[in-house]
């Protein structure tokens, strides 16, 4: 299948133009993946039923399950072509938080045999014993040598691997230059020039991860610090701030869009999106510091059919049922077979594919920073204020 | 089996109130039975619900003081809001217009229900945001001019959204009004003023204290509204309650706020209905 992919006719830059004109709507996936020769790598995939799939795997399949995710994460012929492979019809879950996620895990009777949980959730699951220890014998496609051990390592719990990487991403903020013409390098920078040049015109998220978080960078602490004293600091700076702002608010395109807001923090795709869109809006990681995350594929101890779930995931970790994936939601690969597979218009992409330097400051959120009922109270204090 | 009259009659009342009593026994009862219980308990580890007997949640509500404030200003104010505006247009649609229009007239009233409110308060960001309305002002000089996330961007959302909820009871009390009655007021030399505050206004009061009820009672759950229009920087206690149900799953003290809120809801529906009692003088209920 890499191989019917890498000898299709399709320069690069065809390929990106095709790209772009499918992401703006302007052609369909059919034509896009016709053109594009992804569409023949996944004709061949139905046409050999177990391609991709382990042949080892005699066991019992079933006919149906499920898998919880999130919207438009996927590329829908992925769940066609694993249905024709292996005759398993897969239901897929569309989901807003990870905090639904788990509290649909917690109440029992989920019914997904797969799920897309962010890093800092798999520590909590593992703890809770909501899924399971994977057997990766069981996934030889997934390669431990070619995958980031950076991410990889975010999976496991005391050495044991709970949870395979999908794609990953980071925290930064996106900045209209049109409109604003201050430097911007930290997030430091960030909240001072919120509070001056852009008056009015920037915006935070409705997340307390990310927006103490990064907060509490801007003032070179910690991103998942709970300390009281620190969180104190961070919350005279989003006070100080909060008059100011445009919005608190994670739906930050359309505003940005309209250059209602010059600024906002933002993640990797969106990103990605309004650059792609609106050249002037740039993408900036904190030189200070930021979030970086990854979303994983787990098994929950309470899937119904495991089997299926276990050659599902072998599936989607196939390099070419991958770099489709990558493809249909933009965030970047942790796998080195896959980044291979695509063409250097999105690999030179530095939104997508940023320097590995602008990535070293940069923290995964963790478990407890989530869960922190003082972190809570804190953003209920910021957004009543 | 001979069943008496009066006691197949019982059943027969037993039988056709039964879907509605299991329905509110399994959809509302039981619901919140199991919040109050919530509300009692602590916050697991992990976020969620962990057994335990306490009114810590009770006495931790003034760390939401500000979310009960604003919410108990927005209440009020929007309905308020709504009714000065709901009022005249249903007095016309039910006492002015041409009969042959009114089905056609009322009919556009309830049309935009036929939308999602998420796809009308989207539509709303889009025509208050800079390239909006704005955009129209600065056409004609008027520049710099902020509409969106800014409080009268809530009400006027408020308003758009809630006005036919205030419209429909108080236009149905209206057109059931005896024009008689207005033709007498007039016989007996009352002006129009004068008529229309001892006639026609006491008589649409069990309608207009439904609109009221109704509109405040959504508003005190409202979410949507402040957090599109209102940019997320004001807060009420729906998105108190959406942050801790769904951000930092702390069920049990977000299940006392909505004990709470409920509670609040009990109240605006006894003094709004105690008031269209008093002035209309009857207990007849025009919940349309």
């Amino acid at each position: 299948m890499t191989k019917d992919f890498k000898d299709t006719p399709i320069t690069p830059d065809r390929f990106m133009t095709e790209f772009m004109r499918w992401k703006r709507g302007s052609i369909t996936r059919r034509h896009f993946m016709g053109v594009t020769g992804l569409g023949l790598a996944t004709a061949v995939l139905s046409r050999f039923p177990g391609a991709g799939v382990n042949p080892a795997f005699a066991e019992d399949l079933g006919t149906q399950m499920a898998i919880a995710t999130w919207p438009n994460y996927h590329d829908p012929a992925t769940f066609e072509n694993f249905t024709a492979a292996t005759g398993v019809a897969v239901e897929v879950n569309v989901f807003g938080s990870n905090e639904e996620m788990l509290a649909k895990l917690q109440a029992g009777g989920a019914g997904w045999s797969l799920f897309v949980p962010t890093n800092y959730t798999i520590s909590t699951y593992a703890g809770l014993k909501l899924i399971d220890a994977l057997d990766l014998s069981k996934i030889p496609n997934f390669s431990p040598s070619t995958q980031n051990p950076r991410f990889t390592s975010e999976g496991m719990v005391d050495g044991t691997t709970y949870a395979l990487p999908k794609n990953w991403g980071t925290t930064g903020f996106a900045v209209n230059t049109a409109e604003l013409k201050a430097p911007l390098t930290s997030w430091k920078d960030f909240f001072a020039v919120a509070m001056n040049e852009a008056d009015g015109r920037a915006m935070v998220h409705d997340y307390q991860l990310t927006t103490i978080g990064s907060a509490l960078v801007s003032l070179g602490l910690d991103f998942n610090s709970t300390k009281p004293e620190d969180l104190a600091q961070a919350e005279k700076l989003l006070l100080e701030v909060k008059p100011h702002l445009f919005a608190i608010n994670s739906d930050y395109q359309p505003s940005m869009r309209s250059t209602d807001a010059w600024m906002t923090m933002c993640w990797t795709n969106d990103g990605a999106q309004l650059n792609r869109d609106m050249p002037e809006i740039a993408y900036i990681l904190g030189t200070d510091g930021g979030e970086i995350w990854t979303d994983y594929y787990a098994i929950p101890s309470s899937a119904p059919n495991k089997a299926a779930g276990y050659a599902l995931l072998n599936f989607l970790m196939d390099p070419a049922v991958a770099v489709k994936e990558h493809i249909a939601n933009g965030a970047p690969a942790t796998d080195s077979r896959v980044i291979a597979l695509l063409p250097p218009e999105i690999t030179s992409n530095k939104i997508v594919y940023p320097d590995e330097a602008s990535l070293t400051p940069l923290e995964f959120g963790a478990a407890a920073t989530l869960t922190d009922p003082g972190r809570a109270e804190l953003m209920a204090r910021f957004k009543s204020a | 089996m001979a069943l008496s009259a009066a006691a197949r009659k019982r059943w027969v009342t037993a039988a056709l109130l039964a879907p509605a009593g299991l329905w509110l026994f399994f959809f509302l009862a039981l619901p919140f039975l199991a919040i109050l219980v919530f509300s009692l308990g602590e916050r697991a580890p992990a976020g969620g619900y962990q057994p335990a007997l306490t009114l810590a949640n009770y006495l931790n509500l003034p760390a939401r003081g500000a979310a009960f404030l604003n919410t108990a200003l927005l209440a009020p104010v929007g309905a308020a809001l709504c009714l000065a505006i709901a009022y005249p247009a249903a007095w016309f649609l039910a006492l002015r217009v041409d009969p042959r229009h009114r089905l056609l007239l009322v009919a556009l009233m309830i049309v935009p229900f036929w939308t999602s409110m998420l796809v009308r308060t989207y539509a709303w960001m889009y025509l208050l945001g800079a390239r909006g309305i704005p955009q129209l002002l600065e056409m004609i000089g008027i520049e710099n001019i902020r509409l969106i996330n800014t409080p009268g961007a809530v009400l006027l959302g408020i308003v758009y959204g809630y006005l036919p909820l205030m419209v429909m009871p108080i236009y149905v009390s209206l057109e059931k009004l005896d024009r008689r009655l207005l033709e007498a007021s007039s016989d007996l030399g009352a002006r129009p003023m004068s008529t229309f505050l001892t006639v026609t206004l006491p008589l649409s009061m069990p309608g207009v204290m439904t609109g009221v009820a109704l509109v405040s009672i959504l508003l005190l759950g409202e979410y949507l509204i402040p957090q599109m229009l209102g940019g997320g920087k004001v807060y009420f206690i729906g998105n108190a309650l959406v942050d801790l149900f769904l951000q930092s799953r702390n069920w049990p003290f977000g299940s006392a706020i909505a004990v709470t809120l409920v509670l609040g809801v009990v109240g605006v529906l006894l003094i709004t209905m105690r008031i269209a009692w008093k002035v209309s003088g009857t207990r007849q209920m025009d919940l349309v």
